[in-house]
């Protein structure tokens, strides 16, 4: 082979991957997006990075030196005739080298499963969170292809958007009347699956007044990427006016309300003043059949499963629907 | 009359989409155009008998090969379908019901009907090589197995101009994958197209289980094994345990769309969680299943093309082994969000994370095999340094993922997508290409042009990172997976395009390989491979190129881990093995049932999918008429006279 494009080569590739790094860094930051993982405004978002942190330090340590020492390895026992490096086609054995490369992975996942397994019950989404003021509950039902969230204490119901006081804990109860989803908020915290005939419990809480990015992240058929919502964290007075501003300028969620929203389509953000009593446990509850219980173990709050029993008789009339 | 034949039509071929009339037109020409081309050379016959009906395992290799490339086409267009919508906000070239369908058979073409054919064609060119044996154990069965995936395969991709294709995702979550969401056929096409090939990859996996066992060259002890021939050993034991739950699972799946039955819907008392587990205890272990050979192809790669012994063999054997064992305890990492508890969070997160042990343990062992070594730069060595890094990288994102509190912020985004490209394309694929390469001239007598082979390295490879690198940085900004569509506001559209250029690069890419094999076969007469053109070191290297049909004239002996090396050695010394008479060698004789008995079951999978059970019991009565045609005879096999052998070694020999 001639020399010419040979020498191109090893130009080109250096600097194509630069360039291509230089846009990864760069061009997010100049469009004004921004790496929501990696910037928690929540303390569950927070200690998740710190894990993704400590995680990824503890991998480098044993993948940094190995990319280095690959890249000498090969350079220095290419086949050059003027090669001068040691070649010894029979060598293929060392205790001593095998139990060193044994042992380190071993010791680093060791470590990483300590930290993991720590983390793991830290982390765990139906904890409830530490903080001097109560939770505020909502509930969280993923329908096709859209969200509807009841706030109970407060009596309103919103579709596609999200209101939450700062600095609070929130206890979101989460289900689904169609596929499963996930209910993803990056910046607050990690995500969860919402499920029919099951109610999971997450807590999550935003330090600071602000404008979230939420958004199922579970496929569940043509329009799921349209299940995106805003959470607006505001102060408590300002959260209060709100509640009480939804309550006096919005229409109630009906029962055929809810049936003709929980009918496949999209929807824009809407606002209900209130909402059926028991339609969260109603939806969890939907596939019961008597003499069974639902499947509600995992990660539920007693009060949803107390709820589950006593909405199995009225859940029965809805069951006919959902079979088609 | 002619109004319901309209209306029939209407309904049986997808219709309205300017692409697929485009597609329907160019497979029509295609068709046309290799029956008259059969017909003009008079190649009908040959065609069948040469290769329909044979059941020689180098041929069913090339076939499982070159059926595995056209479906790598195929899945890679779908692939940069999705990156052109991707490219841009709100952009309109995929409507979302058409988006999904491409994604789904992407997913599902590029695991099943591309990575799983293009191994078994490398193991059924390779394994009886190495382990110095004249066929597979199997060979009728191995023919019927190739048919099955073949036929399997077609069925599935006929579903894109007939009837619709399946858009539930890859793994078909219910209650999606329900009648109740997906009323049309799409999603029984899914499942008869994968069940078919399911049960021909099932059989496989026993085949060559089995021929490894049974039919070793004397003297090859297992410790003595070429380490490919251990990577196929380690998949064929995941297979025999992780296809049989496959085939239950979309079973239930077809009784629950085709009989009224209730297994995954919640009405009833079903589970769709029980789909979910069921479906990733098959689907975890197969990606193990997928990269396993890869790394049994690293292996022989590395060690040939340093002029080295492999290192640390045993560890190698024993990392394997692991591997296969813990794969089947991993499922649960695909829904830690999903609310299992800590505990059982914990556990699945630290089985994950210990298989980066043996698995860096390899990647230490292939290192010092370079190490005191000399490195030759060939295109299948090339592939194999570009896989060092991308797996190192890709298995660390890997580990990252599988600590379960971290998951919940990757699972379901794009970083998620980039890691399993990452290791699926630079572990699976790099490792397949470099075993392609490598095998070559074994397959065929030429070798590859390897100048327009080094430009496909270099466009795939750069192509790859510019492609899935931003795919990880656009994930920690929140993109989900499977999103069809994006708004200007996201800020996620500089890093889509970017991907999507990097992307078109790979297709680039394919495109200098279709080239350098193109070129390879017009030259191939000044491009004549030897017997042992790379300086080999397993048995495969000892024999003419391309290989006899009964492989080795005298069996030969495997009593060193790199036999044909020793050989050399001892030959270099003087010392030549003692002459043997030739003997008449036993083979099996083509059969024509595979194919038929294959064709059948398409008919009855093509009269499930549209609920016809005339079709379906037709067709699976001709299966069973096969079966019985097939234990009624008797006249299977064959002897090679002593002469003919002669005559092809000549032939063979005489012009290396």
């Amino acid at each position: 082979m001639n020399k010419k494009p040979r020498s191109l080569i090893r130009i080109i590739i250096p600097v194509v991957l630069t360039l291509v790094t230089i846009a990864l860094i760069v061009w997010p930051m100049l469009a004004g997006g921004q790496y929501v993982v990696l910037d928690p405004k929540g303390p569950i978002g927070a200690s998740q990075r710190d894990l993704i942190v400590i995680s990824t330090i503890l991998c480098a340590v044993i993948i940094v030196p190995v990319l280095i020492l690959s890249a000498v390895i090969v350079w220095r026992y290419r086949d050059k005739p003027d090669n001068k490096a040691a070649y010894e086609p029979n060598w293929s054995h060392s205790t001593k080298a095998e139990a060193i490369w044994w042992t380190v992975p071993i010791i680093i996942i060791g470590l990483l499963a300590i930290v993991t397994v720590r983390y793991t019950y830290d982390l765990e989404p139906s904890k409830p969170l530490a903080h001097e003021k109560a939770p505020i509950t909502i509930q969280v039902s993923s329908l096709d292809w859209k969200w509807l969230f009841m706030y109970p204490e407060q009596g309103i119901a919103t579709v596609n958007t999200l209101n939450i006081p700062a600095d609070r804990p929130v206890k979101f109860e989460l289900t689904a009347d169609s596929p499963m989803n996930s209910f993803w908020i990056p910046q607050l915290g990690g995500q969860i699956y919402t499920m029919s005939g099951m109610a999971m419990t997450l807590y999550l809480q935003a330090d600071h007044e602000g404008k979230y990015w939420g958004s199922g992240a579970n496929f569940t058929g043509e329009h799921f990427g349209e299940m995106r919502f805003d959470v607006n964290a505001t102060s408590d007075e300002d959260f209060d006016k709100w509640v009480a501003e939804v309550k006096q300028s919005s229409q109630e969620l009906t029962t055929e309300g809810y049936n003709a929203l929980a009918e496949p389509g999209t929807s824009n953000v809407a606002y209900y003043s209130a909402f059926p009593e028991g339609l969260f446990q109603n939806i969890v509850t939907k596939y019961v059949v008597d003499g069974q219980s639902a499947h509600s173990k995992h990660g539920t709050s007693s009060e949803a499963s107390g709820a589950i029993q006593n909405a199995t008789d009225t859940s029965n009339q809805d069951e006919d629907k959902s079979a088609n | 009359m002619l109004e319901g034949l309209k209306e029939f039509a209407s309904e049986f071929f997808v219709t309205g989409d300017p692409l697929i009339y485009g597609a329907m037109v160019s497979i029509g020409i295609t068709m046309i155009a290799i029956v008259a081309v059969l017909t003009y050379f008079k190649k009908w016959g040959w065609l069948w008998r040469n290769w329909l009906t044979t059941v020689d395992h180098k041929k069913i290799g090339i076939m499982y090969i070159i059926a595995s490339i056209i479906m790598l086409f195929r899945g890679g267009v779908d692939a940069l379908m999705m990156r052109l919508q991707l490219a841009m906000p709100n952009n309109e070239f995929l409507n979302p019901e058409h988006y999904n369908q491409v994604f789904t058979t992407h997913g599902t073409i590029m695991i099943l009907f591309m990575a799983m054919p293009f191994m078994f064609g490398l193991f059924n060119v390779i394994v009886p090589l190495q382990i110095g044996a004249r066929d597979v154990a199997f060979p009728f069965l191995n023919s019927l197995s190739f048919w099955l995936f073949f036929l399997g395969a077609m069925l599935f991709n006929l579903s894109f101009v007939i009837g619709g294709s399946p858009d539930a995702g890859w793994l078909s979550y219910p209650p999606l994958s329900e009648l109740s969401h997906s009323p049309g056929v799409g999603q029984n096409f899914y499942i008869w197209g994968i069940q078919i090939s399911g049960i021909g990859s099932l059989a496989t996996g026993i085949n060559f289980l089995v021929t490894i066992i049974k039919m070793r060259a004397p003297g090859m002890r297992w410790m003595k094994l070429p380490m490919f021939t251990w990577s196929v050993f380690s998949t064929c034991i995941i297979i025999l345990f992780a296809f049989p739950i496959l085939t239950v699972t979309l079973a239930l799946l077809f009784l629950d769309r085709f009989a009224g039955a209730h297994f995954f819907t919640l009405d009833l008392g079903g589970n769709p969680m029980m789909y979910i587990n069921l479906i990733w205890m098959w689907g975890h272990p197969e990606v193990y299943i997928v990269v396993l050979p890869a790394f049994g192809v690293f292996s022989e790669i590395v060690s040939t093309f340093s002029r080295k012994k492999l290192f640390g063999y045993k560890s190698m054997v024993f990392a394997m082994l692991i591997i296969s064992f813990l794969s089947f305890f991993t499922w649960a990492h695909h829904f830690f969000t999903m609310g299992s508890g800590a505990d059982v969070n914990a556990f699945f997160a630290v089985t994950t994370m210990l298989i980066a042990i043996p698995t860096g343990v390899k990647i230490f062992n292939w290192l010092f095999t370079m190490y005191r070594g000399r490195i030759r730069m060939a295109t299948p060595m090339m592939w194999t340094l570009a896989f060092i890094p991308c797996f190192i990288v890709g298995g660390m994102t890997g580990v990252l993922l599988s600590v379960a509190p971290a998951d919940f912020q990757f699972h379901n985004s794009y970083f998620l997508i980039a890691h399993f490209h990452q290791v699926l394309i630079g572990g699976v694929v790099f490792g397949y290409f470099a075993g392609l390469y490598y095998w070559w001239p074994k397959m065929f007598g030429f070798q590859l042009p390897e100048k327009l082979g080094k430009w496909a390295f270099w466009t795939w490879n750069i192509g790859f990172y510019v492609c899935f690198m931003p795919q990880y940085a656009v994930g920690l900004m929140g993109m989900t997976r499977r999103l069809s569509t994006y708004g200007w506001d996201t800020g996620w559209w500089e890093l889509n395009f970017v991907s999507t250029i990097g992307a078109f690069l790979m297709g680039v890419g394919f495109l200098f390989q279709v080239a350098q094999i193109a070129d390879g076969i017009r030259k191939y007469k000044t491009l004549k491979a030897s017997a042992d053109p790379w300086d080999g070191r397993t048995l495969e290297w000892s024999i003419p190129s391309p290989a006899p049909e009964y492989n080795f004239a005298i069996t030969p002996r495997g009593d060193d881990i790199d036999e044909w090396w020793e050989e050399k050695e001892r030959r270099a010394k003087g010392i030549y093995p003692p002459e043997q008479p030739l003997e008449p060698i036993h083979m099996p004789k083509n059969s024509a049932i595979p194919f038929i008995m294959s064709s059948f079951w398409f008919v009855a999978g093509f009269g499930f999918v549209f609920g016809w059970l005339w079709m379906a019991i037709l067709g699976l009565a001709g299966v069973g008429i096969c079966m019985i045609a097939r234990s009624f005879s008797y006249d299977t096999d064959y002897y090679i006279p002593v002469d003919e052998i002669k005559r092809t070694e000549a032939s063979l020999r005489g012009s290396v």
